[in-house]
């Protein structure tokens, strides 16, 4: 393998002498990404395929370990004066990303000084928002997004004499076709991934209400948490009764529900529309998605769900045909043909209505079925009060939550003293964000 | 007991030289860190230090008014007793057998210091995976004798996890000595014993016990500092601290802020209070628990 690889080089070198038009190198840039496996060839792809596109830029992608170790491995790197050109940060880090001056460089600067045209617009309302500045300057570079959705096992409900092409659409559905579940024998009716994201800020979206106050932390650092109103408080407690009945069984933080619905264990899961290929992959069953489960008396519901999954940013300090290099680079990832791939190939939704178009038009949802519900719940005009979350110190508030909601699964806690636990202990985190920041 | 020796050095320099690169790396891995960390520790800075402000004490306010911060000092109370514990009697238990063995003893020790060589992750995951819930070999054997495991929601069985990782992580390191201090007993005070018609147990209790009592205090001492600073790794990977908080330990809070959450200053902060709680227990332990040990 080594040699091969040195022996490609060697060749590439070779060629690059021997041709007279090639007399300089290409300006090369850094490009830090969390992506493994097989999402880590659909990185390598996008870079080969941007630089075979064109010869002045090079962009070298390095994976830099999950989510929150590249984070902190960017930041350690900016303090040290040797941050990437590009690195892709998660969701939860935005405003931190945001808040912190002369470390970024908004995506439209970029493209302004490259003089390259950049239509922001061309964007899923729900993506771009969740990446733009009160100021309407677009931030950060939407990148990989995914959204909330219902997983369910189609074998599983066709033994509960469910219907498998039915999936439930609201809570006291899910409700239903767990307790039938778990009467036919099912020990896992249902579980969820991600339990901050998915039952309380895509919820909050989802139902048309704020998970936190200032538009959910979008027009000030002054935000504070808004999860204890009688909608929120009435489907934790919904949840908590289905604990205790056996027809919810919690299953760990982050996605560790991923593992026990592509086992087969547990029949219904929310969790992340990017876990659609690991499911197609290993489940020994048929699965179906479905939209993320609501509450039908409530007004304005279903709204749309916030996003998760990540964007790229350009560092500062870097030279100016660096950013040309940047600025080149974004437009290629633009392109709708090569956002309407990535689509495919990963699960993670369209970030752009011409990419979801080119996908639809090419028969892709036909062929399979389900993958277009997380693009219907995002493909929406969003409200001030859906368009995303945008809070700090949010790594520390997602553990909070994970904390808290764990004594409310184990019955230790009401569902109204972990909420409002949660928010006194939240507030004390977006306080300390809002000091550290203010200046 | 003790026979003290001196060497004279006839140069004022060369004694200098000598522990010279020892301190440099002291200082350089010790006191610049933790200097850095009392520093920090009055700041308030964003995750990249673009700004940054002194608040003076500030960041150790917020810590004391949390009420889960507080808590979590009876958490790591509880969780250094029951490591430290059984930790040492079962390694010195393990190391009196050892000793006894005649035939196979390399292998039987080589066995038993193996753990060492884990690094506190792996062995964190190492027991995640025969304690999880629906698939571990010893989850499943506890479910046949119907008792429901789940350390997801269940606070106790979460700390008897990290408990029996971060134990079996240290047997080894204790074993290892416990074995050297047998052995170095004379054997002749031994068999003294044994021709007094003492038995086994009460040659232990009488004759070798008391002679360990150096290795044994310095494994407490040793075994209280891994308790409070190397265990962040085996909670992260077996339970992050859940369920709630039950096994938040104190190091595992300051790994989780610093590293994960990025806020500098109050991890900082935490890991001042941690400096301060394990100076003050090694100190005690040196003037109390000291008395007690026979050089």
């Amino acid at each position: 393998m080594k040699i091969k690889q040195l022996a490609l080089a060697i060749s590439a070198l070779a060629a690059l002498a021997s041709s007279p038009a090639q007399a300089q190198a290409p300006v090369e840039i850094q490009w830090w990404h969390s992506m493994s496996g097989q999402l880590g060839e659909w990185i390598g792809g996008l870079a080969k395929g941007f630089n075979d596109s064109q010869k002045t830029y090079k962009v070298t992608p390095v994976f830099k370990g999950t989510y929150p170790e590249s984070f902190a491995a960017t930041v350690a790197a900016f303090r040290a004066g040797n941050a990437p050109h590009i690195v892709q940060i998660f969701e939860v880090g935005t405003a931190s990303m945001m808040a912190a001056k002369g470390v970024i460089v908004p995506v439209d600067q970029v493209m302004k000084t490259a003089g390259i045209k950049f239509d922001p617009s061309v964007y899923v309302p729900a993506v771009a928002g969740y990446y733009t500045a009160p100021n309407g300057q677009m931030l950060s570079f939407p990148f990989n997004s995914s959204t909330t959705v219902l997983h369910y096992n189609k074998d599983a409900f066709k033994a509960a004499g469910l219907d498998p092409n039915n999936a439930p659409k609201t809570w006291p559905e899910v409700a239903l076709a767990a307790a039938k579940l778990k009467a036919s024998g099912h020990k896992c009716p249902f579980t969820t991934a991600w339990q901050s994201w998915t039952q309380l800020e895509s919820f909050s979206a989802w139902h048309n209400v704020e998970f936190a106050t200032q538009r959910n932390g979008f027009t000030g650092l002054n935000a504070r948490l808004n999860i204890t109103t009688p909608l929120h408080v009435r489907h934790i407690e919904n949840l908590a009764n289905m604990a205790q009945q056996g027809l919810f069984v919690y299953k760990g933080r982050n996605n560790a529900a991923d593992a026990t619905f592509q086992s087969g264990e547990c029949a219904m899961y929310t969790g992340s529309s990017a876990a659609y290929g690991g499911i197609k992959r290993n489940l020994k069953a048929e699965a179906g998605i479905g939209a993320l489960p609501y509450y039908p008396d409530v007004p304005g519901a279903p709204q749309n769900t916030v996003i998760g999954g990540a964007s790229l940013w350009a560092i500062s300090g870097k030279k100016p045909e660096e950013y040309k290099a940047v600025a080149a680079f974004y437009q290629y990832l633009s392109d709708a043909n090569v956002q309407a791939k990535s689509h495919q190939e990963t699960g993670y939704i369209p970030i752009t209505s011409a990419a979801f178009k080119i996908t639809e038009d090419s028969g892709f949802y036909k062929k399979n079925p389900g993958t277009d519900v997380s693009v219907t719940q995002m493909i929406r005009k969003t409200t001030d009060k859906s368009r995303g979350i945008r809070l700090g110190n949010f790594v520390q508030i997602r553990t909070i939550i994970d904390e808290e909601l764990e004594q409310v699964w184990a019955g230790k806690k009401s569902a109204k003293d972990g909420l409002e636990a949660i928010k006194k202990r939240g507030d004390v985190e977006l306080e300390k964000f809002e000091k550290a920041n203010k200046g | 007991m003790s026979v003290e020796k001196r060497v004279l050095f006839r140069s004022w320099w060369l004694p200098w030289a000598l522990v010279a690169p020892q301190l440099a790396i002291v200082c350089v891995f010790f006191f610049w860190p933790a200097g850095q960390a009392l520093f920090q520790s009055v700041l308030r800075e964003d995750a990249f230090g673009t700004s940054s402000e002194f608040v003076g004490l500030e960041n150790f306010k917020i810590l004391f008014a949390d009420e889960t911060y507080v808590a979590s000092f009876r958490t790591t109370a509880v969780f250094s007793v029951l490591v430290a514990a059984i930790g040492l009697s079962v390694s010195l238990l393990l190391a009196v057998m050892a000793d006894r063995v005649v035939r196979g003893a390399t292998a039987y020790k080589t066995l038993m210091i193996w753990p060492y060589a884990v690094a506190p992750a792996i062995a964190g995951v190492l027991w995640l995976f025969m304690f999880a819930p629906s698939i571990g070999v010893v989850s499943y054997a506890l479910r046949s004798a119907g008792m429901d495991w789940n350390h997801l929601l269940n606070g106790n069985h979460a700390m008897t996890l990290i408990v029996l990782a971060a134990v079996w992580k240290q047997i080894a390191y204790n074993f290892l000595f416990f074995l050297a201090g047998l052995q170095s007993i004379p054997k002749s005070l031994v068999e003294a014993a044994a021709i007094d018609g003492a038995g086994p147990w009460r040659r232990f209790w009488t004759v070798q016990f008391p002679l360990l009592t150096p290795t044994t205090f310095f494994l407490l001492v040793i075994n209280i500092i891994y308790v409070f600073i190397d265990t962040f790794a085996i909670v992260d990977a077996a339970t992050s601290g859940g369920p709630g908080k039950d096994t938040a330990i104190l190091v595992y809070k300051v790994y989780h802020d610093g590293f994960k959450a990025m806020d500098l200053g109050g991890s900082a902060a935490q890991s001042v209070v941690l400096m301060g709680i394990l100076i003050a227990l090694t100190v005690v332990q040196f003037r109390y628990v000291e008395r007690r040990v026979h050089y």
